[in-house]
């Protein structure tokens, strides 16, 4: 193995990956007195938190609807199909309202009402009453919210001089012989030296895993790098078979149109000229929830009524409104919409069509962030060391569908409370203890065989064959035989890691080598993902089986987990849904059909 | 006559041409900048032809082909593919521009990549952005207030006031505009230039911000502010079609209107 020379970092906390989850915690902790270092593979303002347009979700009642976080809650357990944890659901629908004021606070260039206050905008999924009507509950900074809180949230982690690695690689997790994680492994790619950075808790926040599909809305960058890692260290990845995909990304080019577009007036038809979606969702109608939608669409497109000269999209309307309304809350998508797709949409509609989008699966976790597993029948096993917010993260408040708006909340209310967990937690400049050789020198062994392989099938030929079959196989509809073709087809490509090549020996930004380690941590997660769906014998949320179309609640109200050792074999195992709520100020959610 | 001695390096000389052994009609001639900090040798132009007809529409599309399927040790930045992480931005037909979002249909002929003009470069059509990230720290770009919300609420906003920072907080931080300008390329180590002055002045013109004094004593120098000599490139070559250069003019307004 070649030599590498190793710069040692000691701090309280590490935190992985610098998007919205990331940077809050980052902040919470920095303004708290942690010594943190944040380690980021990308700037900061390059994560893919800055891809988000419609909202953050958040009961502030800004127009007067008399909303409340409980309606919240319920709209975000029906949405999870009861499969999200309600304790955890109901922390975030109520930290809600104080994290947004205080993003706010922050700076966030939020859109306003007559009266000043924050502007809210209707979303899927998101009800009045429980279901009687639609909500405006999305605080929107016009169609560009996600760059209006990552850029804020960035800029006060200046303000407080939080300490960042840019343009570093994580590699591995520093796992010690108890289990406990004790700091991560990085490559610094500017020039190539590797950091081995200690902390007593580690913070992963890296992202979805979009890119094991084809056709995503997910940026380049959004490979799961810790999901991954994870895996490596032993630990198991929860509810991975459910993957949402957003009903409107842009045919072809597959970049995101929000749903906001919707929330703005915005609907969905057919080659007929039909508004579909009314015979599918009479009362939400084009704002039912994601996964409704989605299947709706690819329902109309089987049965042979979709638009263009393939019939295999959708329009999305937008014509009909006003366009100094179009102008003001929707100046984004109208420029994506030309750019990608030449299309004026003051004038016609945008073809669309269900693509990847989010990840509700993901590392498990407690309500605080702390990393959890299954240790015999301990289902909330805490494992020391390690936490995890954000879409790396399976709290679980998504369950088997995620509502539109919900993940920039998820990302801000929980980093902000890993960072409060951290504080109570971690004591500060306390010492670490060494660390064996054996354990940074297995990561770099794993790092050298691939700095140095030399086979003849190149990075991008194995991506391409690992995502057109999960694009094929683990779509919007599945069925025992697609999935076990699927399970088929993504072990052999696997196995065709042992033959790639690189071409790029130098260490000083090394692309071809992190798209070579990204790749290897997709596949992971492409074999996890496909073998969840494959035993889950019912249809849930996003996870829609053709040969059981009923949710049962009976056999499958259960958490997916399931672990990867390095022989690339699963072992599959559950845990319960935790339906009691945190707290007495609100009940229970109980199972019921989910029409909207 | 005075002589001006180049750099050793600084010559560009012709690279590998990599020519396309099918016979489609649509192909097109892509010619990159590649330079290696590892091999000691000069910058050069590699030629890649493609099959128009089996890539996508947009510059980081071609650039995605080339990497995937000819060349995997080309090295550039790209994340989001849809203009709004600002990873891509680089010198496509003589113009900064996020690649992401330039089209090759518009480009005539063969197209001509390089890095950021005037940034030292890491690799390729990587430049090294840690100056600029620099000056932009250098600003404080975050909310300075003297007063507290009340607790639990909202600062207030007009719509019209809202309306004031709308073209400012867009911006994605690619430094097109910055790279662009002859002022920064000259004196960039203590003229802050557009891309910066542009954040500069998105929280001076932030009606909750209530340090605009300081923020204008900090910018009242003659190399931070005054370099800019109303060139225009910067809002010429925006791909975000943000207007730098009259956020500028407002600072120097400003500055002016106090005196």
């Amino acid at each position: 193995m070649s030599e590498y020379e190793i710069i040692d970092h000691e701090h309280d906390v590490v935190v992985v990956g610098a998007g919205g989850a990331g940077l809050r915690a980052t902040l919470g902790m920095v303004s708290g007195g942690l010594k943190t270092a944040c380690i980021t593979k990308v700037f900061p303002t390059r994560s893919h938190t800055v891809a988000a347009q419609g909202g953050i979700g958040a009961a502030l009642n800004n127009m007067g609807e008399n909303d409340s976080w409980q309606f919240h809650m319920y709209d975000t357990i029906k949405g999870s199909d009861w499969l999200g944890d309600q304790d955890a659901i109901e922390y975030m629908c109520k930290e809600a309202i104080p994290s947004v004021t205080e993003l706010e606070n922050f700076g966030v260039p939020f859109s306003r009402t007559e009266d000043g206050e924050v502007y809210q905008r209707p979303f899927g999924g998101h009800t009045l009453d429980y279901g009687k009507k639609m909500a405006r509950r999305a605080c929107a900074a016009a169609d560009r919210t996600g760059h209006a809180i990552l850029h804020t949230l960035y800029q006060q982690c200046l303000k407080h001089k939080a300490e960042f690695f840019v343009e570093y690689i994580a590699l591995d997790l520093l796992m010690d012989d108890n289990g406990a994680c004790v700091g991560v492994l990085a490559l610094c790619m500017d020039d190539g030296k590797i950091h081995r950075f200690r902390g007593h808790q580690t913070v992963l926040a890296t992202g979805g895993y979009g890119r094991v599909y084809f056709s995503c809305t997910s940026a380049h960058t959004c490979t799961g790098d810790g999901n991954a890692m994870v895996l490596r260290a032993g630990l198991p990845l929860q509810d991975m078979e459910f993957v949402q995909f957003h009903p409107t990304g842009v045919y072809g080019a597959g970049v995101l149109i929000t749903e906001g577009s919707r929330g703005e007036g915005g609907y969905l038809t057919n080659s007929e000229g039909e508004r579909f979606m009314e015979r599918y969702a009479p009362t939400a109608k084009d704002l039912a929830s994601r996964d409704v939608v989605s299947r709706s669409m690819t329902i109309e497109i089987n049965e042979g009524r979709g638009v263009g000269p393939n019939k295999d999209h959708i329009f999305m309307h937008l014509e009909h409104i006003d366009p100094a309304t179009l102008h003001m809350r929707l100046p984004g998508i109208s420029e994506t919409a030309k750019i990608f797709c030449g299309v004026d949409v003051t004038k016609e509609p945008i073809p669309v069509l269900p693509t990847v989008h989010y990840n509700m699966g993901g590392i498990p976790t407690n309500y605080h962030g702390e990393v959890v597993t299954r240790r015999g029948n301990d289902q909330n096993a805490v494992v020391s060391g390690l936490m995890a917010i954000g879409e790396a993260a399976c709290v679980s408040v998504h369950g088997a569908n995620r509502l539109g708006t919900n993940s920039l909340l998820d990302i801000v209310v929980f980093g902000r409370a890993a960072a409060q967990r951290a504080l109570k937690t971690v004591e500060k400049g306390s010492s670490h203890a060494p660390l064996p050789k054996s354990v940074t020198d297995k990561i770099l062994a794993r790092l050298d065989k691939m700095r140095y392989a030399k086979g003849d099938v190149s990075v991008g030929e194995i991506r391409n064959s690992m995502q057109n079959a999960m694009q094929k196989h683990a779509a919007v509809f599945r069925s025992n035989s697609s999935m076990s073709e699927g399970v088929k087809k993504v072990d052999t490509i696997a196995t065709s890691l042992d033959g790639i090549g690189i071409k790029d020996r130098s260490m000083i930004f090394n692309t071809d080598l992190v798209e070579a380690l990204e790749l290897e941590n997709l596949m992971q997660q492409a074999i996890v993902t496909i073998k969840s769906a494959e035993q889950r014998k019912e249809s849930r949320g996003a996870h829609s089986h053709e040969d059981f179309p009923e949710r049962d609640d009976k056999n499958w109200m259960k958490h997916t987990i399931m672990w990867l050792n390095d022989k690339m074999k699963t072992k599959l195992d559950y845990r319960d849904v935790h339906l009691n709520t945190l707290t007495n100020e609100v009940a229970s959610v109980p199972p019921a059909a989910r029409v909207y | 006559m005075a002589e001006f001695a180049l750099p050793k390096h600084s010559k560009i000389v012709k690279g590998i041409d990599y020519p396309l052994e099918t016979d489609s009609k649509n192909t097109r001639k892509v010619n990159v900048y590649r330079w290696s900090p590892d091999d000691d040798q000069n910058p050069r132009i590699d030629s890649y032809t493609i099959d128009l007809d089996k890539c996508g529409p947009m510059v980081l599309d071609a650039l995605i082909k080339i990497k995937q399927e000819i060349d995997s040790s080309l090295t550039f930045r790209r994340s989001c593919r849809e203009g709004i992480c600002g990873s891509c931005s680089m010198n496509i037909d003589g113009t900064n521009t996020l690649a992401c979002l330039k089209s090759i249909d518009d480009i005539e002929g063969e197209i001509n990549i390089y890095p950021l003009p005037h940034m030292e470069v890491v690799k390729d059509l990587v430049p090294d952005l840690s100056k600029a990230y620099e000056q932009l720290t250098s600003i404080k770009p975050w909310l300075q207030t003297n007063t507290k919300p009340e607790e639990g609420k909202s600062r207030k906003q007009s719509p019209s006031e809202r309306e004031k920072i709308d073209g400012l907080w867009e911006c994605v931080l690619c430094f097109s505009c910055s790279t662009s300008c002859p002022s920064y390329w000259w004196n960039g180590d203590k003229y802050l230039g557009p891309a910066v002055l542009l954040q500069a002045y998105r929280w001076i013109a932030d009606s909750r911000d209530e340090n605009t004094n300081e923020r204008l004593d900090d910018l009242e120098d003659s190399f931070k502010l005054y370099r800019c000599h109303t060139i225009m490139n910067c809002t010429k070559t925006c791909p975000k079609g943000l207007n730098p250069a009259k956020a500028i003019g407002e600072i120097k307004k400003l500055q002016l209107e106090r005196k």
